[in-house]
């Protein structure tokens, strides 16, 4: 089986920057490079040679195919995809997910949010362990990847606990989790609060080369608050959550980091002083990496308005300067990642009184459209888009995703210029909770590719 | 009754109410005060209709005060409280609320621990709901009690400064009073640790001290708040011996206020620690004539949101 995507901006940051054709045979990238519609028939089922993968367009002399079929045995015609107008880019990945399977399946399975998860242009996920039973051994880890198997669309890179039963008090087998198929490992959602349990996990993980995401929030700091601490919780009277809540342990991981030469990802940036203190740790070297969900670059704390649940979240939105410090922090390539922090919760957690309501939204299906509001904006080029969504998760986790030939097939076709109304009950997600329903959006993934399969197409 | 329109459904705050809308609530209440006096205290103005008291804190004085206001008026009052009710069988607040209207409830008073639970309600029901406080947010009967005892005695809120000391930051009805005062004309002072005023509240319109003394000086009004003693373990005060001591009102305090000083208190009381017993006793205590008032005040809510004069001219 064939395909070529043709006629597609191509954008493969650091690689490939240009109008082009990609051939995918047996769900792998076969060639890449301009008009190789043209030239199918030259084209066998071997990779190409090294040093011929990114041919420079003046160097082309296609060949008149059309004239001259190849025997369809031998070569069959492949399924075409116009691509004319599109950006075709590595395939999207979100590293911050919450898929609720096992133990919550009426939020969320990992079928409906893989589902989810490609139709928002994402090829892969990376859930979080704050399941129930908690993802802290290698029968849970290998439990979420045959369900994922069933579900076969999205590929599913699980994160494991930092510690048993996420309760900070003891460390899981990272050894037996990560032969089980585990990427990465988080306390998300429950912090870490004991630091040298902190230490200790970093080096640990170290010694099976695992990266460790960290929450960070000083939960006595947090206290009862339950929004951004601020002129506008107390006319509310809601409870505040300082920013400190969440700088305080952004600099105690960092430190921890830097004593341990570990590596350590900092989950949902949500603060200035966060941003602040992740580019001067970078500054001085340490092996840091960050990322931020789009509702922090895209709101402010008055998405609270009158109570409105689906804006509560943890880390909470913050004030305007915050999130001025965001996009800048995006800008200039402290915060390397966007993740949405996908969190399903259904009417029982969300129509409630807003001190009792659940923390999260889903993002899955909107993160894409909101990313790239950023890139109409100005303030991030489409090429560092695509690094945020999809390079440097793929760098950061150890996972494979480019367009390389040989590489596996797993694209994302973008339409930059596809209007449409965002529509929670539309969503492919089990849950609903977005303060995004009704939006006005502009470009979304029009077609989804996971190892040479179509998951999704509009 | 006046003729005066008050198209309000529910009243949530005192954000939401202009100037006007205070002003024909307390004349409204002033002429209900006048039935309360009655040696048979008793009109027939919402006969047949029916009002929820639908407490989820506990209260004695908001919820006695709302059901005397609701029988006066001749309206039939039922009392829920969150132990009788089936929130402890699990039903949510809304659908708990959904079932008192389906009963074909007129008016939801509502007191809730979380702030915005009156909002919730109010969105979803057409009943009109009453705010009788909710969290830290508003108390807007508790705001209205107090600006018209401040009106009875002194005339006009204009130009007064009223000193509020204690919690601010765990106070609904500091909350709602600073919105209402300042709406009136007054000048407010906030006093109290630093620990208890919350971040921007001076964003609400009222200055903060961190000095007793200096928020009584010159003071028309000083309203005290109450001080809970759970407030040591969160760490907003070391104890209840220096609280009294730097920031409880007492004679020797009193000096610096005006001659005519109004002390004010939303109750209940903890006397010793926010105020000295002489002080709330004594002659400048208006802390009754706020209950008095209470009653007066609610059963004017109870009226004009039940469709005030139109609905009692076709009693």
């Amino acid at each position: 089986m064939r395909i070529l995507i043709k006629g597609g901006k191509v954008i493969d940051p650091g690689r490939y920057d240009g109008i082009a054709d990609i051939l995918i045979e047996n769900g792998k990238i076969l060639e890449i490079g301009p008009d190789l519609g043209s030239r199918l028939s030259a084209l066998g089922s071997r990779y190409s040679e090294p040093g011929t993968q990114c041919p420079a367009p003046s160097t082309q002399h296609p060949v008149p195919s059309t004239q001259h079929p190849v025997p369809s045995t031998q070569y069959p015609e492949p399924r075409i995809i116009d691509a004319s107008g599109k950006i075709v880019v590595p395939g999207l990945i979100d590293m911050h997910v919450h898929l609720r399977e096992p133990g919550h399946e009426y939020k969320e399975t990992i079928e409906s949010g893989c589902r989810a998860a490609v139709h928002g242009g994402f090829t892969a996920i990376c859930p979080m362990p704050n399941t129930d039973p908690v993802n802290d051994n290698g029968a849970i880890t290998a439990y979420i990847l045959k369900k994922a198997q069933e579900a076969n669309t999205a590929r599913v890179c699980p994160v494991a606990a930092v510690s048993k039963g996420l309760e900070g008090k003891g460390l899981c087998e990272y050894g037996e989790l990560k032969d089980a198929g585990a990427v990465a490992l988080s306390d998300d959602g429950r912090p870490v609060m004991n630091s040298q349990l902190m230490r200790r996990a970093l080096e640990y993980a170290k010694g099976f080369g695992m990266l460790v995401i960290s929450h960070c929030e000083d939960l006595e700091l947090a206290g009862s608050g339950v929004m951004n601490e601020g002129a506008f919780a107390t006319r509310m009277g809601l409870h505040g959550i300082p920013n400190a809540a969440e700088s305080v342990m952004v600099m105690r991981d960092i430190a921890l980091c830097e004593l341990t030469r570990s590596r350590l990802h900092i989950a949902h940036v949500s603060t200035k002083e966060s941003v602040e203190a992740i580019r001067a740790a970078k500054k001085r070297g340490a092996s840091v990496t960050a990322e931020t969900a789009p509702h922090y670059f895209t709101l402010t704390e008055d998405a609270v308005g009158e109570y409105d649940t689906h804006a509560k979240m943890n880390p909470p939105l913050r004030s305007a300067a915050d999130r001025e410090a965001v996009l800048e922090g995006l800008a200039d390539g402290t915060l390397d990642v966007i993740a949405t922090d996908h969190a399903p919760h259904s009417s029982l957690e969300k129509e409630v009184e807003f001190d009792h309501a659940a923390n999260g939204i889903i993002g899955l299906e909107t993160s894409l459209s909101l990313s790239l509001r950023l890139v109409e904006k100005g303030i991030l080029s489409l090429s560092s888009l695509v690094e945020k969504m999809a390079i440097n998760p793929a760098r950061i986790l150890g996972l494979e995703k480019s367009l390389t030939p040989g590489s596996a097939a797993d694209i994302t076709l973008i339409d930059p210029d596809f209007g449409y109304t965002a529509d929670a009950c539309k969503f492919q997600s089990r849950s609903r909770n977005t303060p995004f329903d009704g939006w006005e959006m502009k470009g979304r993934a029009i077609l989804t590719m996971v190892g040479g399969v179509i998951v999704f197409e509009v | 009754m006046t003729d005066m329109q008050f198209i309000k459904k529910d009243i949530l705050d005192m954000e939401s109410l202009s100037a006007e809308d205070i002003t024909l609530i307390l004349d409204t209440a002033e002429k209900m005060k006048e039935i309360s006096d009655r040696p048979i205290k008793k009109v027939p103005t919402l006969r047949g209709r029916t009002v929820v008291l639908f407490f989820y804190e506990a209260s004695t004085r908001t919820r006695t005060s709302f059901d005397i206001a609701a029988k006066r008026l001749s309206a039939d009052s039922i009392s829920i409280s969150a132990s009788t009710s089936s929130m402890v069988k699990g039903e949510t607040l809304i659908d708990t609320a959904r079932n008192l209207e389906a009963m074909n409830s007129d008016v939801i008073v509502i007191r809730h621990s979380s702030s915005g639970a009156a909002n919730m309600l109010a969105k979803c029901l057409k009943a009109s709901v009453i705010n009788a406080g909710d969290g830290t947010h508003a108390h807007p009967s508790q705001a209205l009690l107090d600006i018209m005892t401040v009106r009875e005695k002194k005339g006009s809120l204009e130009g007064l400064r009223i000193a509020i000391i204690g919690d601010v930051s765990h106070s609904r009805v500091a909350r709602s009073n600073i919105a209402g005062f300042t709406k009136m004309g007054a000048e407010v002072v906030l006093a109290g640790p630093p620990t208890m005023m919350p971040a921007g509240i001076e964003t609400m319109g009222a200055s903060v001290t961190y000095h007793i003394e200096e928020a009584i000086r010159g003071a028309d009004v000083i309203m005290m708040l109450r001080i809970q003693k759970e407030r040591q373990k969160s760490f907003l005060f070391s104890g209840e011996r220096e609280y009294a001591r730097v920031y409880g009102l007492n004679r020797e305090r009193l000096k610096h206020a005006k001659k005519d000083v109004l002390i004010m208190h939303p109750g209940p009381v903890n006397r010793g620690v926010e105020i000295s017993p002489d002080v709330a006793d004594g002659p400048y205590s208006v802390i009754l004539d706020q209950v008095n008032n209470g009653v007066a005040v609610r059963m004017a809510l109870l009226y004009l949101v039940s469709g005030g004069a139109r609905n009692a001219d076709s009693d």
